[in-house]
């Protein structure tokens, strides 16, 4: 059976069609690329997915349930994680609190605990703050954990907005372009760390990315994105030999 | 460079005394004021004792300022010093005693004893006691507004009209139950329930402001900023100006005839409970939602926080404190009218909140305690009162862009914490 799948998903901003026609079947433990020159869509298809917006058309659904008009913290603890293109960290916050604060939806306690500090409130806060320093350890930003996220270097930003988003226990995990930003060594080591989190945590991966490289290494399937429709799917191999692909990045071959 | 040294050689030795020690102080200085303190302001030509450290003095009389210094001096400064270092060893002791003891046994035991300081020093003289109840109700406001401008980050100004809400519902509340009022007739129950049923009556104070505050809440949903701003203020004008059209409660001539319910013990207590509940509830995941809301909705809403909820629970809360803070301030003044829960109000109230400290308890209280402070100071310029006031607030804004003590909440255990060891652990 399929994790999550997303039968023609077609979304309008106004007169503007962003979205046509997407399909998407993900297993379980699979990791699959979404290519695209820039304004392709492929970051709308994760807001559409994640239910930022909701699509015009088309059904999503994550474990067989459909999930489209569900608002965004419903399905983001239905198990669909995802971090940002942009990273969106939280400027004021530690990074233990970060991890801390995914765990949102898993507290076992209410407001009357929050309010007056019940025992159980003690014992819930003492577990997540070990399953945070964990998931810090694993990501290898433990030894930043007390401090205000903006202070630490884009690498470590990156890794702590990974962490986070695996906090919430995911069962498919959206990377929108992991690697943005990063130099050549960052980028392997990222590549490292994926392929560390898929074995980890037995998660699907959907990535968005623009450096064909790491997605060569990284996915089992590719699908190629232009104008909001998906204009090639294929292993690695394929995609890098198809000539649509190829026209999309490099532009046609004009003969003199 | 020297008075860095000096100042830092003074930091570090008040830290050493835990609170306790100052606390003994505090209460010695002011068993101490209360049996000397009036042949002392006579030997030093002052008319009576000075209410509020001789600070209200400042404009009234300036030629009495100095002899006011020297009677703080005398009466409290040394005395307080002299006790707190000189009991530094015991107190260290009893601290590290009652570090192995149940937390909330150590924090009640120093609850008592800052109530027992408040009640003695507010012997002195009725001025002395309002302004300690009004300052306390402040730190209630400050406090909860703080919840919700400052944690959450929403810039709202409907703080005053959850806090008619609240005085107006709790003032109804007792005047039909309990007075023989010329609005609502004669009291339906005995008078000397009253006092127990109070606090339930500020308790449906509280809840009214709540429910009010799903007004603003459910609009904060779709918009931020400037426009939830100005929804917010309009839902102020729209609860006074309802209340004012209300012939019942006494239209724009207000309300009055509360009974002396808020008493020092009852407003304490409030206080105590306000900023413990909301001290604990900012520090909890929960809680800190409200912070990672402010930071960026988006990404509080992938990492699976209810926003909507959050934002509905931080406006009820908020509210829910300033409807308290409400019913204890009309039972303090026992007249309310609609037009004294307007601009004025919130303005002071903004003035404390931004001033203290955002995202701060500790930032809250000693906003509330410094911009009343200055309030009573600065009563008798009048209206230039209003340009002072608002002078600071920019100067702050200017050297601390956040306030003066942003970003700090109590960590009672800490706090509590024999010094020694304290120390030790810091070398």
């Amino acid at each position: 059976m399929s994790l999550l799948r997303v039968t023609d998903m077609t979304h309008f901003f106004g007169g503007l069609r962003a979205v046509y026609r997407y399909n998407l079947t993900l297993a379980p433990g699979e990791i699959r690329g979404l290519i695209g020159p820039n304004g392709a869509g492929k970051t709308t298809i994760f807001n559409l997915i994640t239910g930022i917006h909701t699509p015009s058309r088309g059904t999503v659904a994550l474990e067989g349930r459909n999930i489209v008009g569900l608002r965004p913290h419903e399905i983001a603890t239905r198990g669909l994680g995802r971090t940002f293109q942009n990273m969106l960290l939280w400027r004021h916050m530690t990074v233990l609190e970060h991890v801390r604060m995914a765990h949102y939806a898993q507290l076992q306690y209410g407001l009357f605990g929050a309010f007056f500090g019940s025992p159980r409130r003690y014992a819930e806060e003492e577990r997540v703050e070990a399953n945070s320093l964990r998931l810090l350890r694993i990501f290898d930003v433990e030894r930043y954990a007390r401090q205000i996220v903006t202070s630490l270097p884009y690498g470590a930003q990156r890794r702590v907005e990974m962490a986070r988003a695996m906090a919430t226990r995911p069962k498919v995990l959206f990377l929108d372009e992991p690697t943005a930003g990063m130099t050549p060594e960052e980028l392997t080591q990222m590549i490292g760390i994926i392929r560390k989190i898929h074995q980890e945590f037995q998660v699907a991966i959907l990535l968005i990315e623009h450096r064909l490289k790491f997605v060569m290494e990284l996915c089992q399937r590719i699908q190629t994105l232009v104008f909001g429709e998906v204009i090639a799917e294929g292993t690695p191999e394929e995609i890098k030999n198809n000539p649509e692909v190829i026209e999309a990045y490099l532009g046609k071959e004009e003969v003199a | 460079m020297r008075l860095a040294a000096l100042w830092g050689w003074v930091w570090r030795s008040a830290a050493a005394v835990p609170p306790l020690g100052w606390l003994i102080g505090a209460f010695c200085a002011a068993v101490l004021e209360l049996l000397i303190g009036y042949e002392l302001a006579i030997m030093l030509y002052l008319p009576k004792v000075p209410p509020l450290f001789g600070a209200t003095l400042l404009f009234q009389n300036p030629l009495l300022f100095p002899a006011t210094l020297l009677f703080d001096l005398l009466v409290y400064i040394l005395p307080v010093c002299a006790v707190a270092f000189g009991t530094q060893r015991l107190t260290d002791r009893a601290a590290a005693f009652l570090e192995h003891r149940p937390t909330w046994l150590a924090a009640l035991m120093h609850l008592v004893l800052m109530y027992a300081i408040l009640h003695v020093w507010t012997e002195a003289s009725a001025y002395r006691l309002q302004v300690s109840k009004l300052v306390m109700i402040a730190v209630m406001l400050t406090l909860s507004l703080n919840v919700i401008n400052g944690y959450m980050g929403e810039f709202s100004c409907s703080h005053p009209g959850f806090m008619a809400l609240g005085a107006y519902a709790a003032s109804v509340f007792t005047l039909v139950l309990f007075t023989q009022d010329r609005l609502f007739g004669p009291a339906l129950l005995p008078a000397a329930l009253g006092p127990f049923c109070y606090p339930l009556a500020l308790f449906i104070g509280g809840m009214t402001a709540a429910l009010g505050a799903l007004v603003v809440a459910i609009p904060s949903f779709r918009t931020r900023g400037d426009y939830l701003a100005i929804i917010s203020l309009a839902f102020m004008f729209i609860v006074k100006s309802a209340i004012e059209n209300i012939e019942p409660v006494g239209g724009p001539r207000g309300m009055g005839g509360q009974p002396n319910w808020s008493t020092l013990p009852v407003v304490f207590t409030a206080m105590a409970l306000c900023i413990w509940i909301i001290n604990n509830f900012v520090r909890s995941t929960l809680g800190k939602a409200l912070n990672a809301v402010r930071d960026n909705e988006t990404a509080a809403d992938a990492m699976t926080i209810n926003t909507r909820r959050t934002k509905m629970v931080a406006f009820m809360f908020g509210a829910f404190w300033a409807g308290v803070a409400g019913g204890l301030y009309a039972h303090e003044v026992r007249h309310v009218t609609p037009g004294g829960f307007g601009i004025q109000m919130l303005a002071e109230q903004l003035a404390m909140v931004y001033f203290g400290g955002l995202n701060s308890v500790v930032g809250s209280v000693v906003g509330a305690v410094s911009i009343s402070m200055v309030s009573e100071v600065l009563k008798p310029l009048g209206l230039y009162k209003w340009l002072v006031i608002p002078l600071i607030l920019i100067l702050v804004m200017i050297f601390r862009p956040t306030g003066l003590i942003a970003f700090r909440d109590f960590d009672i255990k800490r706090i509590l914490a024999p010094r020694k060891a304290a120390l030790k652990r810091r070398e």
